[in-house]
């Protein structure tokens, strides 16, 4: 089974008053691979998850989602997608079992009464199933929109930034769940803006601003994105860093607490640039940028095309 | 711990505040605007307790100088427009039935001889009295009315008969609610206000609600066509309109004891497309709120004409012609004339369609309205 595209879909595009939110975007998921999906506030992940579930129709592009045309068959995809939306998006004065419950009828869930249980058990509320869902915590409810997103065994599932407002913990016992059922078969799509979820991916797209500007593995991505990053450790940083962003082949400048990450793509221009510099109080180290360089990187790079 | 001072700064920040989300609010801003203009117009303009001109039907089977004077005084009076003159007494029945005419006056055959004789002929005012507000001024016009319109015609031998009080008898009769009592014209028509109010303001709210907390986009998202998840909150929403229904007429009959002289299945079923017409105010208003406090606006912005313009508060024909077209056009007002016709009047089918086609009208073109709207929010 493996191997087989359940999400193929090329040139996707919606516009707003003319202006692309999704700009001529392709995508190639395989079964059972987890992919995340990256980019800024903004730049159309969710609207282009929500054309993928058929809630939206693009305005152009062509392609499957399970193998059912996104364009004329959305019905039949809804019914083998899961989609947790961002906010929590399931009725707050209905109960959790209650909840479950309507979301197996409207799914057509067969045995749904074992269905509801078993979802409950896994969920490990079956104590708390009277419970109204609205007075559920943060991590409580997303766990009851996954059980929910899940009660009709779809074959892939659209996470919406699932683990926003998710202390450590919960996020942790999330991701396994999520690795367990890709192991078994299930699709993932999901979107986030952790840099350790996105590293947890099989692979990984990032978009800014409508336009995918790269995607692959975690280590294809940082190796295409061609960058020379620097760790400086030392005293006072802030106004190392300040001289630093005007020089001439330094692309970004951040701190990570005691330290400082300098990147740029050029590195023989960074090294003439940097060389003073390097001569000073501060110690400087070249490391392998992380996935946060490259995709502020690419960001700031996307940033010009946009008005 | 020593309390805060009232800070002026704190209070003005919030009053600022206040007022841009206001401004923000547009349609919030603008009911706040419009509610009470309306308001003016309406109560200012529209309502008047004293109606005049009200359409009557004359029933002459007489031929004397002495009822064309009396049919005369009738067309020139403030309170009767002669729409009619009909010879048959089916005809004139069916008119009040209808609700189309107030009054029929009727002069028996004979008329004239037997006032000549001297023998104090009987006219007799038939009113539709359903609601007790609108005949009451009439009634005292006809009556001055009958000692002075036939004066000029007491000539010679006949100037006698002006010495007495009057030398026509004029009888009144009330049709359909003898004793004039208010209620039985208010409890029935406040079926339909009930179910203005409920309908419109459970829908609007209810489909308002699901977008607002977020839940219509996961709704959207499974296979739930929008067809299904409009009528499937419709339905609900149905029964508890019937509901109240059968509430209302239980309590009309046992405890206000308003008669209910017609077929009260009838009554059930005409106000399903009742009940369905306000429904799709509340589902077009839906798609037209951003949220539910102007879902809640919205809805009242309907209710104040429908209860103010409808007849069911104030007489509908003491309101200008303008204010009467606007009645006209709202489902409550022709489900009053409904209700009252089928509990006060005995009406069947025959005389309840005439009424119930505007209905469905207003349905019809306020749905695809809701409809068009409800498929732009989609995309």
């Amino acid at each position: 089974m493996n191997g087989e595209l359940v999400i193929d879909v090329e040139g996707i595009t919606k516009r707003y008053g003319g202006r692309p939110v999704v700009n001529q975007i392709g995508m190639q998921v395989r079964r059972g691979e987890i992919y995340g999906f990256l980019g800024p506030n903004g730049s159309g992940k969710t609207t282009f998850l929500r054309m993928l579930c058929g809630l939206l129709t693009p305005d152009a592009g062509k392609g499957t989602c399970l193998g059912f045309d996104i364009l004329s068959e959305s019905g039949e995809i809804k019914k083998h997608v899961g989609y947790m939306t961002q906010r929590f998006s399931y009725y707050e004065d209905l109960s959790i079992e209650e909840n479950l419950d309507f979301v197996a009828r409207i799914f057509g869930v067969k045995d749904r009464r074992h269905a509801v249980d078993q979802s409950l058990e896994q969920l490990g509320l079956t104590e708390r199933r009277r419970q109204l869902a609205g007075v559920l915590s943060g991590g409580w409810k997303q766990r009851l929109a996954l059980a929910a997103s899940l009660i009709h065994d779809p074959q892939l599932l659209l996470l919406d930034e699932p683990t926003a407002g998710v202390d450590p913990k919960a996020r942790r016992d999330f991701w396994e769940e999520i690795h367990r059922l890709a192991a078994q078969g299930l699709t993932v799509l999901i979107t986030t803006h952790y840099m350790d979820e996105a590293e947890r991916c099989h692979r990984l797209a990032y978009i800014a601003y409508g336009n995918l500007l790269t995607h692959g593995t975690v280590q294809e991505v940082i190796q295409a994105a061609r960058l020379t990053t620097w760790s400086v450790t030392g005293d006072k940083l802030y106004q190392l860093e300040e001289q630093l962003r005007k020089l001439e082949g330094v692309e970004e400048v951040v701190a990570f607490g005691n330290t400082l990450h300098v990147s740029g793509r050029d590195a023989g221009l960074m090294q003439t640039s940097l060389a003073p510099f390097m001569a000073g109080l501060h110690k400087w180290q070249p490391i392998q940028p992380g996935l946060e360089d490259v995709f502020i990187s690419l960001m700031e790079g996307a940033k010009d095309n946009f008005s | 711990m020593k309390a805060y001072a009232f800070s002026f700064q704190r209070f003005w920040a919030l009053v600022i505040k206040e007022f841009i989300q206001m401004r923000r609010d547009r349609l919030t801003f603008g009911m706040m605007i419009g509610i009470p203009v309306m308001q003016l117009i309406l109560f200012g303009f529209a309502i008047n307790a004293d109606p005049k001109h009200l359409p009557t039907a004359i029933l002459c089977a007489d031929n004397s100088v002495f009822s064309r004077t009396l049919v005369q005084a009738l067309k020139s009076s403030d309170y009767f427009d002669v729409v009619t003159v009909a010879t048959n007494e089916a005809r004139t029945q069916h008119l009040l039935d209808l609700g189309d005419v107030q009054f029929v006056f009727n002069i028996p055959e004979d008329f004239g001889r037997k006032l000549m004789r001297g023998e104090r002929p009987k006219v007799l005012l038939e009113a539709d009295a359903t609601d007790p507000v609108a005949t009451g001024n009439a009634f005292s016009a006809i009556n001055n009315l009958m000692i002075t319109a036939l004066d000029r015609d007491y000539k010679g031998p006949l100037l006698r008969l002006k010495a007495t009080p009057s030398a026509v008898e004029l009888r009144i009769h009330r049709k359909y609610n003898p004793d004039a009592i208010t209620r039985f014209n208010i409890v029935p028509a406040l079926m339909g206000v009930v179910l203005t109010m409920t309908m419109v303001v459970i829908t609007a709210l209810a489909v308002t609600r699901e977008r607002e907390r977020g839940t219509m986009e996961n709704l959207l998202s499974t296979p739930a066509h929008p067809a299904e998840v409009m009528i499937g909150k419709i339905v609900p929403y149905i029964v508890v309109g019937y509901i109240q229904v059968l509430l209302i007429m239980l309590v009309a009959g046992f405890l206000f004891q308003v008669p209910i002289l017609g077929n009260p299945i009838l009554l059930l079923a005409v106000a399903l497309v009742f009940i369905a017409a306000n429904l799709s105010v509340g589902i077009t208003f839906s798609t037209l709120a951003k949220n539910q406090l102007q879902a809640m606006q919205m809805s009242f912005f309907f209710f104040l004409p429908s209860i103010l313009l409808s007849g069911f508060m104030f007489p509908f024909r003491g309101m200008p012609q303008w204010a009467q077209a606007v009645g006209s056009v709202l489902p409550l007002t022709h489900f009053i004339r409904i209700v009252r016709g089928i509990l006060l009047k005995n009406n069947g089918i025959g005389e309840t369609l005439p009424h119930l086609w505007p209905i469905a009208l207003f349905m019809v073109v306020v749905l695809s309205i809701g409809l068009k709207r409800y498929q732009r929010t989609m995309d």
